[in-house]
C-alpha cells in the first residue's frame, strides 16, 4: 500500500502508523463520562470507505487524515491533520 | 540408464557444446552443458528415476520442463547451503552442482517405504484425520514424529544459512511478467513509447515457448527475433530486463513481490554478492505475461517415469537437445500436442503411436502419421505399464471399446493449456471459464494490470503478439508515455482444436496432484464423503498443497470433482489464488536483517569508553546498555553491581542515562499543552525548574513518566522511559497536530542531540566543581533541588544541568551535545578520581531506584492506575487532562485495586523473585486468592537482603502483614511482608541535602 503523504509525497507503508478512525471527536471538558466513553471505546466496523488517522513517523511526523476502502485498500483521499505542518490554525 | 550424454542430440539446442560441466546426483557423476537445467542434463544423461513420491513413495521422473514441476525435486548442494525441495527442471547446471533424490531409503532405487503402497486404502484422502484421531495422547508422542519421518520431502540443512541474502526497490511506469512472446511485444510497445519498463522473466534465458516451440516472426525464425528484440530493448536506456527473476506477488497499490535469483546459478555466491534479491517493484501499470501451463490427463500410471508433458518432451529435445525418449508414443486432446509428434521425428526419434481423444484428426497430421509409418489411435491411455525403470507398454481404450497396446518408452501427454492465472487473482479475482479453450481465463485483475498472451488464453503465436503488444502500448499510454510504438510484430495463428478430457477411468493408480500423491479416486472419495466444495476438497485431499501450489493439478482435481458431483467446471469454481507464485526463501524475506542485524542497534554516546572498561552490555529495546562493569577478582554480576550501588551511596557515580527520550518543546502554549498531556500542571512550573510528570492514555491507564523542566517561559526539556521514546513522540504529536490543532507549540525529538549522565552520589557537588566552570553556584541555593538551567563547563561548553534524582542521593543530571559524550564520561572519571567516582550500569541504578521506591517499566505495565502507582494524588482537579474521565471510572477507583507496595520476605536470606504470586497465609492458592504479584525485585545492599515492589491488592492498608509469595513456576513459596515501598531515606533528606 502507498499513501501520498502532503507534504512528502508518495510514499510506502512501512513509513506509516496506522492508528485508526479519524470520525471520533474528543469530547470537551464537560462532556461527561459516556461521551467520553463513547469517544474512547466506541468504534464502526465500516466495510468501505473509512476516514483514518496514520502517522508518517518514517517521513515528515505528520498526522494525516486517510480515507481508505476497507474492501480494497483503495485511498481515495489524504489531508493534514488540522494541526499537521508549522503553520498554526488562525495564525 | 545410459552412458555419458548419450541421450543428447548431435546437433542444435540453446547449449553451449564448448563447456562442459560435471555434477553428481546421489553420488554419481555426470556430465552436461552450460545452458542446461539439471533436468535437461539428467534428462540427456538418461536419467529417468529422480524422486520418491510423498506418499506412497512411488517412482517419480520428470514431469514438466519449468516452475511447474511437482516430481523433480532435489536436495541441492551439501552442508550449510543444502536446499531441499529445488525443483531440477529451474535448476541451472554449473560445473560441481551435487544434487541427491529425496523421500527414499536406503536408496533411490530400493525404497523400503514404497511398502506403503500396498496399505494404500489406508492413505486415502482424509487419512491423517481418520487414522490417527486416536487415542488423543499418541498424537504428539508417536503418530506425528512417525509420519513426518515418513512423509518428510527435502531434509533442511539444519545450520545457519552462510550466504547473503538482499532487499531492493523498482519503480517503473510498465512492470512486464515473463518474456515469452507477448511479454517481449508488450516491452517493445512500452519502451517505445518512452516508459521505464521493468521486464521480469524467472527463466535464465529471454524468450518463454519460443525457446522451445519455435516459430516464424516478422518473416525470422523466432531464435532471431528473440536476438534483434533483445538488442532494440537493450538500447532503450529505461528498459531493465532482469532474468533469474519471478514475480510471485501482486499488492496493494501497484506493489509487486519479485524474487531474483542473483547466484543461484553459481556453486558459492561470488564475495560480497547475494545469493537472491527479493525485490519490491512499484509500478503504475503491469503486463502479466506469465504464459499457460501444459495440463496433465490423469489415467492409471500417469505418474510412471518416463510420462512427460508434451510441451516440456519438445523443451528437452528442442532447447537442450537431450531426448527424454527414444520411442515416444503421444497422448492429445488438441492441435497443439501434435508439436510433440512433429518434433520427436525431425529430431530422428520414433513415434511409436498418437493416441488423440478427439474424433478428427487433421489432414496434415494424418498425412504426417502415414509418412512417418505410426498409427494414430482414436481414444485414451488407459494405463502405463513400467516402474522405476521407466514406462514400457502403453494400453489403450480406443473409442468403440477396443483395446490396443502401444511398446513405447516415453509417453507425452497434453490435455490443453491452463493459463497462469495467478498474478491476475491475487487480489481474490476469480477467473472465468472459456469453453472454447476449456480453461479458466482472468476476469479482470487487480488495479493496474491487464494479461496478454497465453496468460490471457490467447494461444496463437500471432495473437500473443498482439495482445502483448497493445497491453504494451495501453500500459505505457495510461501511465503518461506517448511515444510512437512503431509496428506490431506479426506471426501466423495455428489451430487450436480441443475435447476436453480430465480423467481416464481405469484400474491402478491415478495422479491428480503428483507432488502429494492425490489420486482421482481420493476427490471421488471426498465428494462422497461431502467435501464437495473445491476449498475442502483441497483441505481434505491435499490437493494443491504442495510448493507447486497444483500448477499442473488443480483444474484436473476440480474437473474430475465437478464431474462426480454432476456440476460444470465452472459451476465448481476455483480455490482462491494466493501468493508466492513460487516458493521464496524466507532468508530472502528477511533480508540483511538477521543475526546481530535482526534489528536496529543503538549504541550510547559512552559505549565504546564503556566497552574499554569491559561493561558487560544488556539490550533494551534498540539500545545496548552498560548493565555493570565488573572489575577483576568479583565472582558474579551481584557482587560487582553491589560495589557499585555502595559506591555510590558513599561516594560518587554516574551512569549514561541518554537512551530516555528527550523533547524540545517550544511555544507560547508550550505550558497549556503540557497541561493537557500529564496529569499535574506544567504551566505553573517556574523557569529553572524540573518536575516530574505522569501521562495518561485516554483510557486512564498509565501511559508514560518522566521529567519534564523548563528552560524558558516558552521552552520545556521533555523527558520520556527509553522503552517509549519514540511512542510518546507519536503520541505528543497526535495531541498537537489532531487534539488541540489551536495551540501554538511544536515538538521537536532531540534523543539523539544530547548525551544525558547521571551523577549521584555524597560527594557529587565536589565532582561537578571539577567540570562545571567556577562561576556556575552549584550550592544549595544557587542550584536547590528540581533545579533546571543551562550551565557553562570549564572550557566554554554549553551544558544542560538538572538537579534531579532518581537513586535517592545527592544528584545531578548533565546534558551535553551528544558528540561530546564520550569525553564527558572520560572528563568524570579523570575528574572524578579523587573521590572515588565509580561508573554504574542499568543493574545498580535499577536497585537504586527499588530502594528508594521508584516505579519503572514492570509498574507502569499498561494495566495500573495513577492511583495504583501511589500517585493519584498528582492529578490535577484543576483542568482538563488525557485521561481524566475515564481515570475516574468506578473500576479504576476501586478500593481493592491492586496498587504498588515494599515486599520483603521475612526470612532475610531469602531471595525474592520477580513474577511470585501474592497469597494470604493458610490459603490453598489458586485465582480466587491471588491477589497480586512480586514486580521488581533486587538485592538490597543497604538493607543487605532481597527487597521487592509489587502489585497487590489493597496494599497500601496492609503494611506489616506478612503474606506468601507463591511462585509454582520455580517451585517456591515463603513468607513476605508488605511494606513501605521506600526502603532508603524515606523522608528524602539525601537528595535534597
Ligand atoms: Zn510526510
Amino acid at each position: 500500500m502507498r499513501i501520498v503523504c502532503p507534504f512528502c509525497g508518495e510514499r510506502e507503508l512501512g513509513e506509516f502508523t496506522y492508528l485508526g478512525d479519524a470520525k471520533p471527536q474528543r469530547p470537551a471538558a464537560d462532556a461527561g463520562e459516556d461521551a467520553v466513553y463513547d469517544y474512547v471505546y466506541l468504534r464502526d466496523n465500516v466495510a468501505g470507505p473509512m476516514s483514518e488517522h496514520w502517522y508518517h513517523g518514517g517521513g515528515c511526523r505528520a498526522w494525516l487524515k486517510v480515507t481508505r476502502n476497507t474492501l480494497t485498500h483503495e485511498i481515495s483521499a489524504v489531508e493534514p491533520a488540522a494541526g499537521a505542518g508549522a503553520a498554526k490554525v488562525g495564525a | 540408464m545410459r552412458g555419458d550424454q548419450a541421450n543428447r542430440l548431435n546437433n542444435g539446442g540453446l547449449i553451449d557444446r564448448s563447456a562442459a560441466l560435471n555434477f553428481r546426483f546421489d553420488g554419481k557423476t555426470f556430465s552436461g552443458f552450460k545452458g542446461d537445467t539439471l533436468a535437461s542434463a539428467l534428462v540427456a544423461n538418461g536419467v529417468k528415476l529422480v524422486g520418491r513420491s510423498f506418499k506412497y513413495h512411488r517412482p517419480r521422473g520428470i514431469l514438466t520442463a519449468g516452475s511447474e514441476e511437482p516430481n523433480a525435486l532435489v536436495e541441492l548442494r551439501s552442508g550449510a547451503r543444502r536446499e531441499p525441495n529445488t525443483k531440477a527442471t529451474t535448476a541451472e547446471l554449473y560445473d560441481g552442482l551435487e544434487a541427491a533424490s529425496q523421500n527414499r531409503w536406503p536408496s533411490l532405487n530400493f525404497d523400503v517405504m514404497s511398502i506403503n503402497q500396498l496399505f494404500a486404502p489406508i492413505f486415502v484422502a482424509g487419512f491423517y484425520y481418520k487414522t490417527f484421531m486416536w487415542p488423543a495422547k499418541f498424537w504428539e508422542a508417536i503418530y506425528e514424529p512417525a509420519i513426518r519421518r515418513a512423509a518428510g520431502l527435502g531434509r533442511a540443512a539444519g545450520v545457519s544459512d552462510p550466504d547473503h541474502y538482499d532487499k531492493a526497490w523498482a519503480h517503473c511506469d510498465v512492470l512486464i511478467a515473463g518474456s515469452g512472446p507477448a511479454g517481449l511485444a508488450a516491452a517493445l510497445a512500452a519502451g517505445r513509447s518512452g516508459a521505464r519498463v521493468v521486464l521480469c522473466e524467472e527463466d535464465f534465458v529471454l524468450g518463454g515457448r519460443l525457446l522451445a516451440d519455435g516459430g516464424t516472426i516478422d518473416g525470422l525464425p523466432a531464435s532471431e527475433w528473440i536476438a534483434r528484440t533483445l538488442a532494440e530493448l537493450s538500447a532503450m536506456p529505461d528498459v531493465r530486463i532482469m532474468t533469474r527473476t519471478t514475480l510471485f506477488g501482486v499488492y496493494d497499490g501497484g506493489t509487486y513481490g519479485a524474487i531474483e535469483r542473483v547466484n543461484d546459478h553459481l556453486p558459492v555466491p561470488p564475495e560480497h554478492q547475494v545469493r537472491q534479491r527479493l525485490w519490491r517493484i512499484v509500478a503504475k501499470r503491469c503486463v502479466a505475461a506469465a504464459g499457460a501451463i501444459e495440463r496433465p490427463i490423469v489415467f492409471a500410471g500417469n505418474d510412471t517415469p518416463g510420462v512427460m508433458m508434451a510441451s516440456a518432451m519438445r523443451s528437452y529435445i528442442n532447447r537442450y537437445a537431450a531426448t527424454p525418449a527414444t520411442r515416444i508414443a503421444l497422448f492429445t486432446n488438441n492441435e497443439d500436442g501434435w508439436r510433440t509428434a512433429e518434433t520427436a521425428i525431425a529430431s530422428g526419434l520414433q513415434v511409436a503411436a498418437v493416441i488423440d481423444a478427439r474424433p478428427d484428426v487433421s489432414p496434415a497430421h494424418r498425412a504426417l502419421a502415414s509418412k512417418s509409418g505410426f498409427p494414430v489411435l482414436h481414444g485414451a491411455v488407459a494405463s502405463v505399464d513400467g516402474g522405476k525403470g521407466g514406462a514400457r507398454k502403453i494400453s489403450v481404450s480406443l473409442t468403440g471399446g477396443a483395446r490396443a497396446e502401444v511398446e513405447a518408452d516415453g509417453l507425452a501427454v497434453s490435455g490443453g493449456w491452463n493459463p497462469a492465472v495467478g498474478l491476475t487473482s491475487y487480489h481474490r479475482g476469480r477467473p472465468k471459464w472459456r469453453d472454447d479453450i476449456a480453461a479458466f481465463v482472468p476476469d479482470g485483475a487487480p488495479p493496474g494490470m491487464v494479461a496478454a498472451g497465453a496468460a490471457n488464453g490467447a494461444f496463437g503465436l500471432g495473437a500473443c503478439l498482439r495482445e502483448g503488444f497493445e497491453a504494451g502500448a495501453a500500459a505505457a499510454r495510461d501511465a503518461g508515455c506517448s511515444g510512437n510504438v512503431g509496428s506490431v510484430p506479426v506471426a501466423d495463428d495455428e489451430a487450436f482444436s480441443l475435447t476436453p478430457l480430465w480423467h481416464v477411468p481405469g484400474k491402478g493408480k491415478a495422479f491428480v496432484d503428483q507432488q502429494h500423491d492425490v489420486t482421482a479416486s481420493d476427490v471421488e472419495l471426498a465428494q462422497r464423503e461431502g467435501f464437495e466444495s473445491v476449498e475442502h476438497l483441497k483441505r481434505y485431499t491435499t490437493l494443491g498443497m504442495a510448493t507447486d501450489q497444483g500448477k499442473t493439478s488443480n483444474v484436473a482435481g476440480l474437473a474430475i470433482m465437478a464431474a462426480v458431483s454432476g456440476k460444470s467446471v465452472p459451476e465448481t469454481g476455483t480455490t482462491i489464488y494466493r501468493p508466492p507464485y513460487v516458493p521464496v526463501a524466507i532468508g530472502a524475506f528477511a533480508g540483511h536483517h538477521r543475526d546481530e542485524n535482526f534489528h536496529a542497534t543503538r549504541l550510547t554516546p559512552s559505549h565504546h569508553w564503556a566497552a574499554e572498561q569491559g561493561a558487560i552490555f544488556v539490550d533494551t529495546g534498540l539500545w545496548k546498555r552498560a548493565q555493570w562493569y565488573p572489575r577483576a577478582g568479583e565472582k558474579d554480576w551481584l557482587e560487582s553491581v553491589t560495589r557499585e550501588v555502595k559506591a555510590v551511596r558513599s561516594g560518587v557515580g554516574f551512569c549514561d542515562v541518554s537512551t530516555l527520550g528527550k523533547i524540545d518543546v517550544h511555544g507560547p502554549d508550550a505550558g497549556a499543552f503540557l497541561d493537557r498531556v500529564y496529569i499535574n500542571a506544567f504551566s505553573s512550573l517556574a523557569v529553572g525548574k524540573a518536575r516530574y510528570g505522569l501521562m495518561l492514555r485516554e483510557d486512564g491507564i498509565v501511559y508514560d513518566d518522566g521529567t519534564t523542566s523548563r528552560l524558558a517561559e516558552d521552552h520545556y526539556f521533555l523527558t520520556t522511559t527509553t522503552a517509549k521514546a519514540g511512542l510518546v513522540m507519536q503520541h505528543l504529536e497526535f495531541c498537537r497536530q489532531v487534539l488541540f490543532p489551536e495551540l501554538d507549540v511544536q515538538l521537536t525529538s532531540v534523543s539523539d542531540q544530547w548525551a544525558q549522565f547521571s551523577i549521584a552520589g555524597p560527594n557529587t557537588r565536589d565532582l561537578l566543581k571539577e567540570i562545571v566552570d567556577p562561576a556556575e553556584d552549584l550550592s544549595n541555593e544557587g542550584f536547590p533541588f528540581m533545579g533546571a538551567r543551562e550551565v557553562r563547563l570549564r572550557g566554554g561548553l554549553k551544558a544542560r544541568l538538572f538537579r534531579i534524582s532518581f537513586s535517592g542521593e545527592m544528584a545531578f543530571e548533565i546534558s551535553v551535545p551528544a558528540r561530546y559524550g564520550e569525553a564527558m564520561a572520560r572528563n568524570l572519571m579523570v575528574a572524578g578520581k579523587p573521590f572515588g567516582v565509580t561508573p554504574y550500569g542499568t543493574e545498580a541504578l535499577g536497585v537504586m531506584r527499588i530502594e528508594k521506591g521508584h516505579v519503572a517499566g514492570p509498574e507502569l505495565n499498561g494495566t495500573t492506575t495513577a492511583g495504583d502507582l501511589g500517585l493519584g494524588k498528582m492529578m490535577s482537579t484543576k483542568k482538563d487532562f488525557i485521561g481524566r474521565v475515564m481515570a475516574g471510572r468506578e473500576a479504576l477507583t476501586a478500593p481493592n485495586r491492586q496498587v504498588v507496595v515494599g515486599i520483603k520476605p521475612t526470612d532475610k536470606a531469602h531471595r525474592l523473585r520477580s513474577g511470585a504470586h501474592i497469597i494470604p497465609k493458610g490459603e490453598t492458592p489458586g485465582p480466587g486468592n491471588d491477589q497480586g504479584y512480586v514486580t521488581s525485585v533486587c538485592f538490597s545492599p543497604v538493607l543487605d537482603q532481597w527487597i521487592g515492589l509489587g502489585l497487590v491488592e489493597r496494599g497500601r492498608e496492609r503494611i506489616g502483614e506478612i503474606v506468601r509469595a507463591h511462585d509454582p513456576l520455580r517451585g517456591e513459596d515463603y513468607d513476605v511482608e508488605l511494606c513501605n515501598s521506600v526502603f532508603y531515606d524515606p523522608d528524602g533528606g539525601r537528595q535534597r541535602g
